[in-house]
């Protein structure tokens, strides 16, 4: 039988996949991609936890997690679009322009 | 029949989303992220949260890779992308994290073992009617701040990418500050 535990080792190896994601990328649109996995890792849980407890609030945080994903895919691929504009690329590694 | 939809959607879940992390083609990417976020409403639909799962179809699949693959038409999509990954230490950080995070998903449920259910599940309503029920007495403030922060992240999506889509937004000031100095040299 499938248990909470089982969502929750899912959930983590998901959000170690979006972490590898994170640290390993250097393009910024590959670094939304990894977001979204971490994001999508946490519901899972969420959505698990409202399940196996009988309470609705995992839904409710998951909703709002789901609604700040989008607002944060909406600015970010703006500021994304301004960036490609100024830079001609997303390489986080041109963004280093102070020199210390 | 539960434990084989499980099975089968973790390991194509997990499967699609390393070809996302580790994948060079940005369009390998996206479509096996997409393909991800529908298995991953199929988990939704197995826990019962169904309003959740068409949540999920619909903002994920529906919007969230819609804008990307509208913002991938700004963006050179078809060549690779070139990486440098050297950092020997950052290795060993990131297997670090990777622990820690396995450690707290797995000890999650033990040190949950006593949660009483604030709003429990209504016997008799389904899914989506307990949801609104619920959404629309205790969660009405954080609604309705979701709603505010969703309409300025739309203001700002229009004024950072849709002014003047053919010419660039930041360096046209810079552009025309230039212009100007230039036109009082000239009259100078």
């Amino acid at each position: 039988m499938i248990g909470l535990s089982h969502y929750m080792i899912l959930s983590g190896l998901l959000f170690s996949i979006g972490l590898i994601g994170v640290l390993r990328r250097k393009n910024l649109l590959m670094l939304f991609f990894a977001t979204e996995i971490m994001l999508n890792a946490a519901n899972i849980a969420f959505a698990a936890a409202s399940h196996y407890y009988g309470d609705l609030s995992g839904q409710m945080f998951a909703f709002f997690v789901i609604a700040v994903a989008a607002s944060e895919v909406a600015v970010g691929l703006g500021l994304l679009i301004v960036l490609y504009k100024k830079n001609g690329s997303l390489d986080l590694d041109n963004l280093t322009v102070m020199k210390g | 029949m539960e434990q084989i939809a499980f099975y089968l959607f973790s390991v194509l879940t997990i499967g699609l989303f390393l070809v996302t992390v580790l994948s060079n083609n940005v369009l390998y990417a996206m479509t096996s992220l997409a393909a991800g976020m529908v298995l991953i409403s199929g988990f939704f639909f197995l826990l019962g949260a169904d309003f959740l799962g068409v949540v999920q179809l619909v903002v994920y699949v529906g919007a969230v890779m819609a804008l990307y693959s509208f913002g991938m038409m700004f963006f050179d999509a078809t060549k690779d992308i070139k990486e440098k990954n050297t950092s020997s230490y950052l290795v060993f950080f990131l297997s670090g994290m990777i622990a820690l995070t396995l450690v707290i998903m797995f000890s999650a449920p033990i040190m949950g073992e006593n949660i009483i259910a604030s709003y429990p599940i209504m016997a008799g309503a389904t899914n989506p009617q307990a949801v609104g029920l619920v959404l629309f007495t205790k969660y009405l403030v954080p609604f309705e701040v979701a709603a505010v922060m969703l309409l300025v992240a739309m203001i700002s999506g229009i004024i950072l990418a849709g002014k003047k889509m053919d010419d660039s937004l930041t360096t046209k000031d810079e552009n025309h500050e230039e212009d100007d100095t230039f036109s009082r040299k000239d009259i100078k």
